[in-house]
């Protein structure tokens, strides 16, 4: 039952949580209009920024020229992508058999998975880098595929398991009364039933790999470096060209954020392994 | 009606996931391990001896490390005080009746998707910088000697800049949690008189609490593993003044070479997160059975 507020208070709620949202949120809004002028007019006082100098995309071009931004832009892609893609082909049939043949040590292996995600990547730095570094995989889209993989694999495995035992058996067994194939179950059961899971699965996984900064920073240098390595090499007093930064940034930050509004609420089961709905 | 068969089958399935991970965490981890013991550095060729404990001494004398473990600590303790906090004062607010209220929860999410580097280098150069960062201009305008963040305060910037990314994650999932609260024991409490204050403390808390709980083990996992916006920002400096153990290991390692230190490092840093891993399973285990 909705509570009778009035409409004062309502005013109220909006203008005080739009405020702090709007703060929240100034610091993107001001990369993007930031990215818009000139690099002089980029560092001159706030309002001046906003109210009297013009509008240009020179600094998207400029980004460019520097250094090839779309090399960077699309190892962030295949890396994120591809490490999404295997991780989802080992971990759909592994959730998918912990779901429907639930045995005695289901629990223990998926408490076990999840436990290899606790292990901080700080810890593993050393023999890494030097297996990579031994076996030519330093620098390379499909080392970095296979590490993001691994690293997201218990996500992964912990997301669809979740997903797919909300599907009820029974579905599945009057599917078979009814003379169903196994081929037929899977296909016209099954999968439309477990599609939005999924979806959400690959979205959020995509996003944590576009923004993973540890493996990704330690084990590139310019060949297989994606969007956050290439971004940190801003940090050197070239971080001062304020517009050139700011169009690198929006440029590596749009795809992700439009994809994080679409995944709002699967992000919560997705980060606290299903402890909160 | 599980079958002998189906059962075999779903071993064949689960079989390629245990065995990656199981030698993704067994592989590196025995070798962190074997590494602590050994006096290896790549820029001194030749053979590595074992020296027992060595590492280990050298590690925890270093005056560096007593500096990592107390900045682990008050960037873990700081960012979790204000991300939880304040999370739980964004979802109260969020959940009552608002225009736009969706816009709004949009805008409030948003710093999350920003990736750890680019919030590190805007925050730093574009609003921190004390010439022409938003801050000093800001500070100026009213009068104030601009604050040189990263040379003054450089431990709170960074606490600052990392709880700008963590507390969308805070406030998404209490604000969850606030949503199953069951509204008609609200209404009761208020009928039967208690006041604003009690019915917060005693009915919307303990309904929290879990959700709370799961907010500061998960942080504190990603918290001990902060690093990029470290990197981008003070490269653990002025001094030592924000290396935190992550970034301590990452210089012995990758900067000084020292695969000895460096594992012994890293054995400490994945004891450090498995205390707080073992409190975080329990947690979810339990949910698991329910």
């Amino acid at each position: 039952m909705a509570r009778a507020v009035s409409k004062n208070r309502k005013t109220l709620n909006t203008v005080i949580a739009g405020t702090l949202g709007f703060l929240m949120f100034f610091p993107i809004v001001w990369i993007v209009v930031v990215s818009l002028k000139t690099e002089e007019d980029a560092i001159r006082a706030p309002l001046e920024i906003l109210f009297s100098s013009g509008w240009t995309l020179e600094s998207f071009g400029a980004v460019q020229a520097r250094s090839d931004y779309f090399k960077h832009f699309s190892n962030s892609v295949i890396i994120s992508l591809g490490s999404t893609f295997l991780g989802l082909l080992i971990a759909i049939p592994a959730a998918w058999a912990m779901a429907f043949v639930p045995a005695k040590r289901t629990k223990d292996v998926l408490m076990w998975m999840l436990s290899t995600k606790m292990l901080p990547p700080v810890g593993v730095l050393i023999p890494i880098y030097l297996i990579f570094r031994d076996t030519g995989l330093l620098d390379s889209r499909l080392g970095l595929t296979f590490v993001l993989m691994m690293i997201n694999l218990p996500i992964i495995i912990w997301m669809l398991y979740t997903y797919f035992r909300e599907i009820p058996g029974e579905i599945l067994e009057a599917a078979r009364m009814d003379g169903a194939s196994l081929r037929d179950e899977v296909i016209y059961v099954l999968t439309p039933m477990a599609i939005p899971g999924m979806a959400s699965t690959i979205l959020l996984n995509i996003i944590l790999s576009w923004n993973e900064a540890f493996w990704t920073l330690n084990l590139t240098a310019a060949k297989a470096a994606p969007l956050t390595a290439f971004i940190a090499s801003f940090s050197s007093p070239e971080g001062l060209f304020y517009a050139k930064l700011s169009a690198a940034s929006v440029m590596a930050i749009a795809p992700i954020l439009i994809m994080g509004w679409f995944s709002q609420k699967q992000l919560v089961r997705g980060l606290t392994f299903g402890a909160v709905k | 009606m599980a079958t002998k068969a189906s059962r075999s089958a779903a071993r064949l399935m689960i079989s390629p996931a245990v065995i990656l991970l199981l030698c993704w965490m067994i592989v590196p981890l025995a070798m962190t391990i074997y590494f602590s013991f050994l006096r290896y550095n790549l820029l001194q060729p030749g053979n590595s001896p074992f020296v027992g404990w060595e590492n280990y001494y050298w590690f925890f004398t270093d005056p560096s490390f007593s500096a990592a473990m107390i900045n682990t600590l008050v960037l873990v303790g700081g960012v979790l005080a204000i991300t939880t906090i304040g999370g739980i004062l964004f979802a109260l607010l969020l959940d009552q009746p608002m225009w736009g209220q969706g816009v709004i929860r949009i805008m409030v999410i948003a710093p999350f998707f920003v990736m750890p580097t680019v919030s590190g280098l805007v925050w730093k150069n574009m609003f921190m910088n004390p010439v022409n960062g938003i801050f000093g201009h800001l500070t100026q305008a009213l009068g104030f000697a601009p604050i040189d963040f990263f040379g003054q305060i450089p431990m709170a910037s960074i606490i600052f800049i990392v709880s700008w990314q963590w507390l969308p994650f805070a406030t998404l999932i209490l604000l969850t949690a606030f949503q199953s609260l069951d509204q008609e024991q609200l209404e009761a409490a208020e009928m039967d008189g208690a006041s604003w204050v009690s019915r917060f403390w005693f009915i919307m808390l303990p309904h929290l609490a879990r959700a709370i709980t799961v907010v500061i083990l998960i942080q504190t996992i990603f918290l001990l593993s902060i690093f990029a916006e470290i990197l981008v920002t003070t490269n653990g400096g002025p001094g030592v003044a924000t290396t935190n153990l992550t970034y301590l290991i990452y210089v012995s390692s990758l900067l000084q070479y020292d695969v000895g230190i460096g594992s012994a490092g890293g054995v400490v840093a994945i004891i450090l997160a498995n205390i707080v891993a073992f409190f975080l399973m329990r947690m979810i285990g339990k949910n698991l059975d329910a």
